[in-house]
């Protein structure tokens, strides 16, 4: 009988247990996003993990099985416009993002959504570049998305009902977010975008259980704070400094690494003298406060609208923890993590704008790189060397992996009065013709050089990021719609399937009942490959 | 479920959304804003606020760089994709009112696109517009556009001996191998007329655009050979990094697989021929302009 009964106790331990297990894992904890790497079949943050590397440890898909890869499924987002999302993969669900925010989780087996979320947005909005929304974060049992009215809400994962909204800011000066928050611990951390709109920069943290506002760090300082001496007059006030790209985490110095965008007026100098702290920044926060413990600035007193706002990649090489960026404005830095010094800055396309070094070894603009009234050509242009699009590092070869373009603009300036929610450029700009046509690449760097490895020229210039996996492979997408498998030590093209429209948002892998996908949103549609 | 986007009270929501800041630019505005026309006389300044305020013009002047000039030009010369603005003679436009509403609401059926509909926000307020307005007018060429050639001269020309019609269409007749000429003299330059026939290959022509690209296809030439040792040239039609459409002189369309061929060349060298004044006069030349504009002014 004892035996019956051990046997039956067993029985209803082995039919429980999946479901308690299933169960306790819908809760993303903080644990959970530290140890990312220990569950590979997930995609907890829009980089992956908090290092910002867009690594999938899977390895299923692989330069052998690559060129077998077929599409699973596709899911129509029915939005129009650039589809900018990097879905995660939690358990089997995906959560991404569309435009004029839009939230929807899928059956990661076949791409059938389970719940969709519209946002209700005003009718005047005012975006800068597109109605466009780049992914959202996930915490405990809640996602997290920044709208374009510059709200912040917290969606339930199981139903994608509206558990908290708190507007972080007013939309009609031009404050929104496309961003794809990060969770750190309790917090839910944003960048505010408005660059465009002579807004000032702030990057936020949320309570992620109430929405309470925990911390703000602004990023153009106020009277009496540090780096308020570097703006002229009042302009600090309508200084710009965006935050709209996501950061990243370092659990062992419990900081958050965020880069900011462009000053205002982008593209005219005049009215702001100074170094324009903290635009075009790379900052070091601290998690729980949001102080700040080191700062490295990229372009000074930026004058060509070169946000530095890429992803600041956590590379650790040779013993020394490092950042890497690829820069908006052509150069390819790495920065020790530790103290924000920099290491080194080499050009990794075209660029005109700099020929000397700081004592730091930080490339300074010419006094000639200044737009003028007449117009002149700088390299590179307004849309810089790489911009949103998502960079990858995979440890296996040691690169760095970056789409990148060749394009020169002429800078025009053009005196233009703040108006609170008028665009507020300063400046216009033109292709140049001198550079004509304009290349794409996708550039395989080696971060202790600086030395380009590879490069993949594009038909033409892309806006899509780059995974790389385990399985010795990138991935991107291209503007005429293909979705591309190289390898990663080479560049050789080993697979690629046309998908029918444009791709603007970065590729992501996961798994699920021990299957390797990799996706990616192209088109106004969610992609997702597989073996068959 | 519905969208719930609200329109704003002229603000529509965008088309081009998908398009980023220098797109927005690039394209919309690249196509007829006012367009020149054989005929058509300059209204009085009914409706502007601003009329004849150098103040306002001069406020203008920077709106229209920022908003208008990446295709019609620094000072409004036309920026060889959009048509010149300093003429007196425009074709959807003869009133400050019609031109207000022109920027305002765009031309349907061009890329001239309405304010506020690039992704950018809520576009240009109303009296930035009469600003922009006000510029316009205070740099437009007042007297009268010069004499042209003979446009029936011009049309014996394209047909017959300057062989434009080998590789081009107007109003459905003529080659299918360069760019469709029907509505060209309308939305482009005379400037830029003559500089694609002396120049070709300066600036190559946009041919299909998508959707949700960001840039158009160019009239490239492409040389290839096939796998069986064939070459083929012709002009893209269009091209990815795997594939390209293209047409040959004879008209054949072929539908390539790149890593099928033995060999791929790309080149920014015009299939079309450079016409020289030494091939056609500047009297020719004038007189098929002349031809090209009076079609497109229809």
């Amino acid at each position: 009988m004892r035996a019956r009964r051990i046997f039956a106790n067993f029985l209803v331990a082995c039919i429980a247990y999946p479901f308690l297990t299933a169960h306790a894992r819908a809760q993303v904890t903080f644990e959970r996003l530290l140890n990312s790497g220990k569950e590979p079949q997930n995609w907890l943050t829009y980089s992956g993990d908090y290092s910002g590397r867009r690594f999938s440890p899977l390895d299923q898909i692989n330069i052998t099985s690559a060129p077998t890869l077929v599409a699973k499924w596709v899911y129509q987002t029915g939005a129009t416009g650039k589809l900018e999302t990097t879905p995660l993969a939690v358990d089997g669900i995906l959560y991404g993002t569309a435009q004029d925010d839009r939230a929807f989780a899928l059956d990661a087996r076949t791409g059938r959504p389970i719940w969709m979320y519209q946002h209700q947005l005003p009718g005047d909005i005012r975006p800068c570049c597109g109605r466009v929304n780049r992914g959202l974060a996930i915490l405990g049992d809640k996602v997290f998305l920044g709208t374009l009215d510059a709200h912040v809400v917290a969606l339930d994962t199981k139903t994608g009902n509206v558990v908290w909204d708190v507007v972080a800011a007013d939309y009609q000066k031009g404050y929104s977010f496309t961003v794809a928050p990060l969770a750190v611990k309790d917090l839910v951390v944003i960048g505010v975008s408005g660059g465009e709109y002579g807004v000032r920069g702030f990057i936020d943290a949320y309570d992620s259980a109430t929405g309470k506002l925990q911390w703000r760090l602004y990023t153009v300082p106020g009277p009496g704070e540090p780096g308020h001496e570097t703006w002229e007059g009042d302009s600090w006030k309508i200084g710009g400094a965006p935050a709209w790209n996501t950061g990243t985490y370092d659990a062992v110095t419990n900081q958050i690494f965020w880069p900011t965008g462009n000053p205002s007026p982008s593209n005219r100098g005049a009215g702001r003298a100074g170094d324009n702290l903290f635009s075009n920044t790379l900052l070091a926060l601290n998690a729980d406060t949001g102080k700040m413990n080191w700062y490295f600035q990229f372009t000074k007193h930026d004058e060509h609208d070169w946000d530095a706002t890429q992803v600041p990649v956590m590379i650790d090489s040779g013993g020394k923890h490092l950042i890497a960026q690829a820069n908006r404005n052509g150069f390819f830095y790495v920065i020790d993590r530790t103290n924000g010094k920099l290491i080194s800055a080499n050009a990794y396309g075209k660029t005109t704008w700099s020929d000397t070094k700081d004592a730091e070894g930080r490339p300074v603009a010419k006094k000639e790189a200044s737009p003028t009234l007449e117009g002149h050509t700088v390299c590179p242009g307004a849309l810089g060397t790489t911009n949103f699009m998502a960079p990858t590092y995979d440890p296996q070869t040691a690169l760095f992996y970056v789409t990148a373009r060749d394009q020169c603009d002429i800078f025009s300036t053009a005196p233009q009065p703040y108006e609170a929610g008028h665009a507020y450029y300063g400046s216009a700009y033109f292709p140049s013709e001198e550079a004509e046509p304009y290349r794409g690449f996708l550039k395989a760097i080696d971060p202790a050089t600086g030395e380009i490895k590879w490069k993949f020229e594009h038909t033409s210039p892309t806006w899509s990021g780059v995974l790389s996996t385990a399985g010795g492979l990138v991935f991107t997408g291209d503007a005429e719609g293909n979705f591309i498998a190289l390898d990663a030590a080479t560049g050789k093209t080993l697979w690629h399937f046309q998908m029918g429209g444009a791709v603007y948002a970065a590729p992501m892998a996961f798994a699920v009942d021990g299957k390797e996908y990799a996706a990616i949103a192209a088109g106004s549609a969610v992609y997702a490959f597989g073996l068959p | 479920m519905p969208l719930t986007i609200q329109s704003g009270r002229d603000r529509k929501k965008s088309p081009l959304s998908y398009l980023d800041r220098r797109l927005a630019l690039v394209m919309p505005l690249c196509a007829a804003l006012l367009l020149l026309a054989a005929t058509a006389a300059h209204a009085a300044d009914d409706g502007n606020p601003l009329a004849g305020n150098a103040k306002a013009a001069k406020a203008g002047e920077y709106e229209f760089r920022i908003n208008c000039a990446l295709c019609h030009g620094l000072g409004a010369h036309g920026g060889g994709r959009g048509p010149d603005l300093t003429r007196a003679q425009k074709k959807h436009v003869h009133s400050d009112e019609d031109m207000f509403q022109v920027i305002s609401n765009g031309i349907p059926g061009t890329v001239m696109p309405a304010n506020g509909t690039n992704g950018q926000g809520v576009g240009m307020t109303d009296e930035e517009i009469w600003q922009i307005v006000t510029y316009i007018r205070s740099v437009e060429v007042k007297a009268p556009a010069k004499p042209t050639g003979s446009a029936a001269h011009g049309r014996e020309l394209f047909y017959g001996d300057a062989n434009c019609s080998l590789c081009h269409m107007v109003e459905g007749k003529g080659g299918r191998v360069g760019p469709e000429l029907t509505a060209v003299g309308g939305s482009r330059t005379r400037e830029a007329i003559i500089d694609s026939v002396r120049n070709p290959s300066r600036r190559l022509a946009w041919g299909l655009t998508e959707a949700t690209k960001e840039f158009p296809q160019e009239y490239e030439t492409i040389t290839v050979v096939t796998a069986d040792g064939k070459e083929i040239k012709g002009v893209a039609l269009n091209e990815d990094n795997f594939s390209v459409q293209m047409m040959d002189a004879s008209e054949n369309i072929y539908l390539l697989e790149k890593d099928k061929l033995r060999s791929f060349q790309k080149s920014r060298e015009s299939l079309m021929p450079r016409y020289s004044p030494a091939i056609l006069s500047e009297k020719n030349l004038d007189d098929i302009v002349a031809y090209l504009t009076s079609v497109g002014a229809r």
